[in-house]
């Protein structure tokens, strides 16, 4: 592969030829803000949060459509690179309703770090702002097209990873909106609620409706597992508050990447159900009775004890679970085999 | 699988066949799309417009159960038009001439009097899976849930083989998995034939192996019965059952008969999460352990072993399935001490050859696909490289045969029963999370606007479904997503139980139940 040598702060770098210089920079060890650009979706240049300065350069380019070149001098934190971010988040927050206070994503917001690390409290432009109403009416997805920075993210996910394209650009100017076709509500929609927008949305715009309700950001503890549905086996982290789990977010599984489907990111809910078994149960003239742990195990490895005794192994059948882990399946196969003393187990593999 | 699920994405061409990759399969599906994207052509087989049909070049409306006969047909044009893999028939393959007279008879004109897909599609379809550098057949239960599921699948190794499309990256024969670990659950010796790593429970070395790692005496050789054959002789031949985590009261054919097969047992244990519709008949039930509750292992489609994390504590009194087997092993007189899943994993990996190579520390890492047997094996992403399992890969010719249960004058329809996007199986999990069901919770029958009209069915009416087992209600959604003589809906709703009415009959090798096809009559309640 070829590589072109350019000049980043003053320190020269190597890189591959069709690098950007976003990524040339990042590979140097310069970190350079943007909300548009994702490494998995096409490359829009549309936030200009990434500006540099390249001398040469008529006047500062985003870093994130521009390729590196021999030679290049690129300064990405120089004073007037500095001034434009800053005009860029205060014109974003001259349209932005400022209620972190209660968003829910609150201390996961790319605006909102920005405006921390360049000190952005406030916006010196006034002018009209929008008031569209929040979009809640489904039990996925909350969308609040008032705290859209319109970076498109969203619209790439659906288009380019999930390959449904529910949503896109409507209108024009200060009055674009990323919305379904015919600007209605994603459940009238073709949308699938995948909630693959939601995880790239760089801002409150899009948030998982029951999440963001029940915990702060910085208060779950997240625990990578495997999804219970299909054979897919999508890795995602279990976000996990007060002992409970409260929502399920996208991590770097091997499989799945952040992509998950509606069940995986949105089915957890059965985990805290208030019809789960918590007890043992035995049914005493046809009605169950709770029971200790003790009394259970005891009732069935009697039971199963004389089937075998006075009808023999085969006369025991076990079935076992797909849903359950390999450990419990290895295990369930010994005791049928090792302990039953037969090959009657079987497990839903068919159905 | 034999190929990894981003393999998927480097096919150039797709046959899907009984599969609704992204309903069932949501992430599957972007696989398929984006291979779509990189300019890969797909072919569909399935009897309905799913979705991932409507984004094929070629949908092949086959009739249910006619899959041997277009499979066939593809063979037949790809032999007669001399398209196959030379090279690869004569260096991997044998019984070659068998399968060349075999489907000499499959002329895509007969196949097409056969299947309903026209002869000049089959033509097509085989001429682009033959041309393809990686072709890829996807397919899951639409292929398998018939009384011919294994022939089906036999005819789908036929063809990669012929075309060579088998043993390289992005080509070859994927069975997408159904449920998370049905995978594992087959590795772990869940079947009534095979220890660990289908280890035959007939071969005395495999026996004689794992007597002296679990310290018994002897062990039986005699394979097992399999669910089916457990529900016909309940009552008589078995007397007691433990079920854990499955629901086969509504997942299995004929689900009157299940009933009636678990009621008359002396004993019935079942383990699980929620008091399913099979745990109401049970004697005991055992308060199991979810997903989140518990660590362990998951295998997927692709033979990639993953971990599992605890996150949070048991809820109530529940217990993790393997602390409960172990609890129940050792009241029979067989102690079972472990102290974590990890340590049920390395028994695993030491009588697994195809996990010897996997530990938990390992899985840190990332998963690992088998097979893995070594600590320094990188794990395997598609099998069959140089040679099959068996050596050389074997041919085997295989005849169309049609359904158990045709429709008749009676019961004039065909029913064929499958999943749908928002919703899991028997609907245990998904008819409870607060947000699935509340989006979609009622469901509903395809109809075909045709047979509407004749039945004077409106879109919304309620209709009664009938088969020769079985009927049930529900709301009718009139349209062309099933052609004129079908009908299909989930088996998601305990409300519509539509495994009540579902046939029973089996492949005679796999002993999979015909639940793709049978005989039912709709009408308006």
């Amino acid at each position: 592969m070829a590589e072109v040598s350019l000049t980043i702060n003053g320190k020269q770098v190597a890189v591959t030829k069709g690098t950007t210089v976003l990524n040339a920079a990042r590979q140097a060890g310069f970190s350079i803000p943007t909300f548009c650009d994702d490494p998995e979706l096409s490359k829009v240049g549309a936030c200009r949060m990434c500006v540099v300065e390249i001398p040469g350069m008529r006047n500062l380019p985003a870093s994130c459509v521009t390729e590196a070149m021999d030679g290049m001098e690129v300064y990405t934190d120089s004073p007037a690179v500095v001034e434009a971010r800053k005009t860029i988040l205060e014109l974003l927050l001259a349209n932005h309703p400022l209620d972190c206070l209660t968003c829910g994503k609150n201390g996961e917001c790319l605006l909102q770090d920005y405006c921390y690390q360049y000190g952005v409290g406030e916006t010196i432009f006034t002018g009209e702002r929008h008031t569209y109403d929040t979009e809640a009416e489904n039990p996925f997805i909350v969308r609040d097209m008032n705290k859209c920075i319109v970076c498109g993210k969203c619209v790439r996910a659906c288009a380019e990873i999930q390959g449904k394209n529910i949503v896109d650009f409507a209108y024009r100017g200060f009055d674009t909106k990323v919305t379904p076709a015919m600007d209605v509500p994603l459940s009238e929609s073709e949308c699938v609620f995948c909630g693959n927008c939601v995880a790239v949305c760089p801002t409150g715009a899009l948030q998982e409706k029951v999440l963001r309700a029940r915990a702060r950001t910085w208060e779950v503890e997240k625990v990578k597992t495997t999804c219970p549905y299909c054979g897919t086996g999508c890795n995602f982290e279990l976000n996990v508050k007060d002992g409970q789990v409260v929502g399920v977010t996208s991590c770097n599984g091997d499989v799945n990447g952040r992509a998950l489907c509606v069940k995986g990111r949105f089915g957890y809910g059965f985990i805290h159900h208030p019809d789960r078994l918590t007890k043992p149960l035995i049914k005493k003239d046809g009605e169950f009775k709770e029971a200790s742990w003790d009394e259970a195990i005891g009732l069935v490895a009697d039971n199963l004890s004389r089937i075998k005794k006075d009808h023999g192994s085969g006369a025991l059948a076990v079935l076992s679970s797909a849903r359950c882990t390999n450990e419990e399946n290895y295990l369930l196969q010994k005791l049928t085999r090792a302990v039953f003393g037969t090959n009657n187990i079987d497990h839903c593999a068919r159905l | 699988m034999t190929n990894g699920i981003d393999e998927i994405s480097g096919a150039d061409f797709i046959l899907a066949i009984g599969t609704n990759t992204t309903e069932s399969h949501p992430i599957i599906g972007l696989q398929v799309k984006k291979a779509l994207r990189k300019g890969a052509a797909l072919a569909v087989a399935d009897p309905r417009k799913t979705e991932v049909a409507s984004l094929a070049q070629h949908h092949l409306q086959l009739k249910s159960g006619s899959d041997i006969a277009l499979l066939n047909g593809l063979a037949n044009v790809i032999i007669n038009e001399d398209l196959y893999d030379r090279e690869f028939v004569s260096g991997r393959t044998e019984n070659f001439e068998a399968l060349k007279e075999s489907v000499a008879q499959y002329t895509p004109e007969y196949v097409q009097g056969i299947t309903g897909v026209s002869a000049g599609v089959i033509r097509e379809v085989a001429r682009g899976y033959a041309g393809a550098k990686n072709g890829t057949i996807l397919y899951t239960m639409g292929l398998t849930q018939h009384i011919c599921g294994t022939h089906n699948v036999l005819a789908v190794a036929n063809l990669a083989m012929l075309c060579g499309h088998i043993g390289k990256e992005s080509s070859g024969v994927n069975p997408l998995r159904g449920q998370n670990n049905v995978q594992g659950a087959c590795d772990m010796g869940a079947l009534p034939n095979v220890f660990t790593g289908y280890q035959g429970v007939a071969l005395d070395e495999a026996r004689a192996k794992f007597a002296k790692a679990w310290d018994v005496a002897a062990l039986a050789g005699e394979p097992g019965l399999t669910v089916g054959e457990m529900m016909d002789i309940a009552g008589k031949g078995v007397r007691g059952m433990y079920i854990m985590g499955e629901n086969p009261v509504l997942s299995d054919p004929d689900g009157g008969h299940v009933v009636h097969a678990l009621e008359s047992l002396d004993f019935l244990v079942v383990q699980d999460i929620f008091l399913t519709e099979t745990a109401a008949l049970a004697d005991v039930v055992l308060p199991a352990a979810s997903f989140a509750e518990k660590d362990g292992t998951f295998t997927n489609s692709e033979r990639r072993v993953q971990r599992v994390r605890k996150a949070v504590e048991p809820i109530g009194d529940a217990k993790a399935d393997w602390e409960i087997i172990a609890g129940i092993s050792t009241a029979m007189g067989y102690p079972m001490g472990y102290c974590s899943a990890e340590e049920i994993f390395d028994e695993i990996a030491a009588l697994t050859p195809s996990y010897a190579g996997i530990s938990y520390a390992r899985l840190e890492e990332g998963g690992l696909q088998w097979p893995c047997p070594a600590p320094d094996h990188p794990g395997t992403t598609y099998l069959h490289k140089d040679k099959f399992v068996r050596g050389l890969g074997k041919f085997s010719p295989v005849e169309y045969i049609p359904p158990a249960e045709e429709p008749d004058q009676d019961y004039p329809l065909v029913l064929s029963t499958g999943r749908r996007h928002f919703h899991y199986h028997t609907g245990t999990m998904t008819q409870r999370t607060g947000a699935l069901e509340e989006f979609y919770g009622e469901e509903y029958l395809e109809v075909n606007q045709n047979d509407a009209a004749k039945l004077d069915i409106c879109d919304g009416d309620k209709v009664k479904v009938t088969s020769r087992r079985g009927s049930v209600k529900v709301q009718a959604r009139v349209g062309d997503v099933v052609p004129e003589g079908m009908v299909f809906t989930s088996f998601h709703f305990p409300a519509v139980a539509i495994n009540k009415l579902t046939n029973a009959q089996r492949d005679p090798v796999a002993k999979i139940p015909e639940l793709k096809v049978c005989a039912v009559k709709v009408e308006k309640d």
